[in-house]
């Protein structure tokens, strides 16, 4: 076999370029790997307590990416405007506050209409994975018919600037220009990378004291670990299972919001990359593993944009998953390897 | 009668684990259901506790049917269970699994609380000397004075016990039946499920032999210590 093709696209510029490039790559890969990872939480989170994969968590995303938009046009108008960071971080916070309960809601309808009935009556765990992909086309679906369904109820003309072209991108209309705030090496960070990154990491902080120190999250981990016991030390298991949804579905709110500040469009299947990469960094990480989503996440959006660097950025995806290929041969359990359950943390 | 177990029958699948079991156990004793491995006994506590669906019968707790409710609320009640094979939690630490014993208590700030725990720590020294290492590190005799302990902590009227004994050393069984005998004496009611038969009769005030999923013979600790078909194929005739 002729692997030569692989390495023709490393010419020494290339390299030179990924060595000039390397402190803006991998700051931007954290950014965005920030956001692989608070999305990863409601996988890993779910795969803990019910050893299940949420399949319709990218929905879920997707969802609080729209609720962004919409805050926007709603307090905006449709008029673009590039606007600073500063400038906005009032519309910012609404958004937040907005996508967070949009996917939250989200969240919970997904665990009420296609896991609870099912577990509820001891189904197979195939088919409770096939009730939650069923979930994510129906889900996308519905943002894909939004301007249909806005139609049946007359509302068409009101709601126009939130529904027109449903299966379009839709574009936030105000873009957020970053500002440079000190350097590292030669790449100016901004202040959209740090809040980006420092989000992420105070909602992880947060989650992990939620977990480790609250008599809640003390039952969410008794159910990963021994679902029996926990119930005979008195631990209500459907609400834990929906406390857990509802925690994913406002991470997946705040990650739906720092996408959209950094990206600024969205559509009806953006869950659905970001969903994949996301779930990539969960199992990365180790599944089941609240610290190892955040480090899968950064791991994998460095590792992305180093191998765009390096191979192109066709070659980016094939990069981050050989990447997790090799990562599991070393480690089959993720980098971190602890469940939920056996944890400390 | 603090529960009554009345015509209880339980399925796996098609596969009958208990058939037709009526028993009571009065406030303030110690019960004791013995048998040989697969006789039904834990079916029957995992059954009062609510893991398992009821196939015909009833469970009457202080006077309330609790059949059909679900355990979170039988914990509410009351009723906490110490299960087979210990079910710690391996990720917690010894102090992170007694407070999970207290999940269903809405006093974990107070000081009843604490003397709880203190108790707890009196019946079992080893776990305040253990209270920050996580529960999988245990040893088998220390996570079952745990699964004890932790089933105390949520301060029962009715604790169940599912084979306290089972793999420990011969001393430590003695020890496990004397602080049985103990938290029985502090005034909570024990049913108790056990192998290790010539211990737990002389411990239990009312006893009951279970075999493939039936109630065969009932009457006191001591009577069926006595009883000639009891000692043959229970206590190894040579009690």
């Amino acid at each position: 076999m002729d692997f030569s093709f692989l390495f023709q696209s490393i010419s020494p510029l290339t390299i030179s370029d990924l060595f000039h490039q390397f402190a803006p790559l991998t700051i931007t890969g954290l950014a965005l790997g920030a956001i692989y990872g608070l999305i990863a939480l409601g996988y890993t989170m779910v795969y803990g307590v019910l050893q299940l994969i949420n399949f319709a968590h990218s929905e879920v995303f997707m969802f609080g990416t729209f609720a962004v938009a919409w805050v926007v046009v709603f307090f905006h108008g449709t008029s673009s405007t590039s606007q600073g960071l500063f400038s906005t971080l009032g519309l910012l916070a609404i958004c937040l506050v907005a996508a967070m309960l949009t996917s939250a809601a989200i969240a919970l309808l997904v665990e009420r209409v296609a896991y609870r009935p099912l577990i509820r009556k001891g189904a197979p765990k195939l088919i409770i994975l096939i009730a939650a992909i069923g979930a994510s086309f129906s889900l996308s679906e519905i943002m894909g018919l939004r301007d249909q369904i806005v139609g049946w109820f007359g509302l068409k003309d009101n709601l126009s600037n939130y529904v027109s072209q449903a299966r379009n991108v839709y574009s936030s209309p105000i873009t957020i220009d970053p500002h440079g705030l000190f350097s590292i090496g030669n790449y100016r960070v901004t202040d959209v990378d740090l809040l980006t990154i420092g989000a992420a990491i105070v909602m992880m902080a947060f989650l992990d004291q939620f977990v480790r120190r609250t008599r809640l999250g003390r039952g969410i981990r008794s159910v990963a670990q021994d679902p029996e016991s926990a119930a005979l030390m008195g631990v209500n298991a459907t609400r834990v299972v929906q406390v857990t949804f509802l925690i994913g579905g406002l991470m997946a709110g705040a990650a739906a919001t720092l996408y959209m500040i950094r990206i600024g469009t969205t559509r009806q299947n953006a869950g659905f990359i970001f969903g994949v990469k996301a779930f990539t960094a969960a199992v990365m990480g180790g599944i089941g593993n609240l610290r190892g989503a955040l480090l899968g996440g950064l791991v994998l959006g460095v590792a992305e944009n180093w191998g765009a660097a390096l191979f192109g950025t066709n070659w980016k995806d094939v990069v981050a998953f050989v990447l997790l290929v090799l990562i599991l041969l070393v480690r089959p359990t993720g980098i971190l390897g602890e469940s939920l359950g056996k944890a400390r943390a | 009668m603090l529960l009554e177990v009345q015509g209880l029958c339980v399925n796996y699948g098609h596969i009958e684990a208990i058939r037709d079991i009526s028993f009571g156990v009065e406030q303030g004793e110690i019960t004791a259901l013995i048998g040989a491995n697969g006789a039904g006994k834990t079916t029957t506590l995992k059954t009062i506790s609510g893991l398992r669906k009821v196939r015909r019968g009833k469970i009457v707790f202080d006077g309330k049917d609790i059949t059909h409710a679900p355990t979170y609320e039988r914990v509410k009640m009351g009723i906490s269970q110490s299960p087979e094979g210990r079910g710690v939690f391996p990720g917690m630490t010894v102090r992170e699994n007694l407070d999970m014993g207290a999940y269903a208590r809405t006093d974990r700030k107070t000081a009843a609380y604490q003397q709880d725990l203190e108790r707890v720590f009196q019946l079992f020294p080893r776990l305040e000397e253990r209270v920050n290492q996580a529960g999988g590190t245990l040893s088998g005799g220390e996570q079952q004075m745990l699964a004890i302990g932790r089933a105390l902590m949520a301060r029962p009227r009715l604790v169940l016990l599912d084979e306290p004994s089972m793999g420990l050393a011969p001393r430590l069984i003695q020890q496990i039946f004397s602080i049985i005998t103990e938290i029985n004496d502090q005034g909570t009611t024990v049913l108790l499920v056990e192998q290790n038969a010539s211990q737990a009769l002389r411990r239990a005030h009312q006893a009951h032999v279970l075999e493939t999923g039936e109630i065969v013979r009932s009457g006191t600790g001591a009577e069926l210590s006595g009883d000639e078909s009891v000692k043959a194929a229970y206590l190894g005739g040579d009690l």
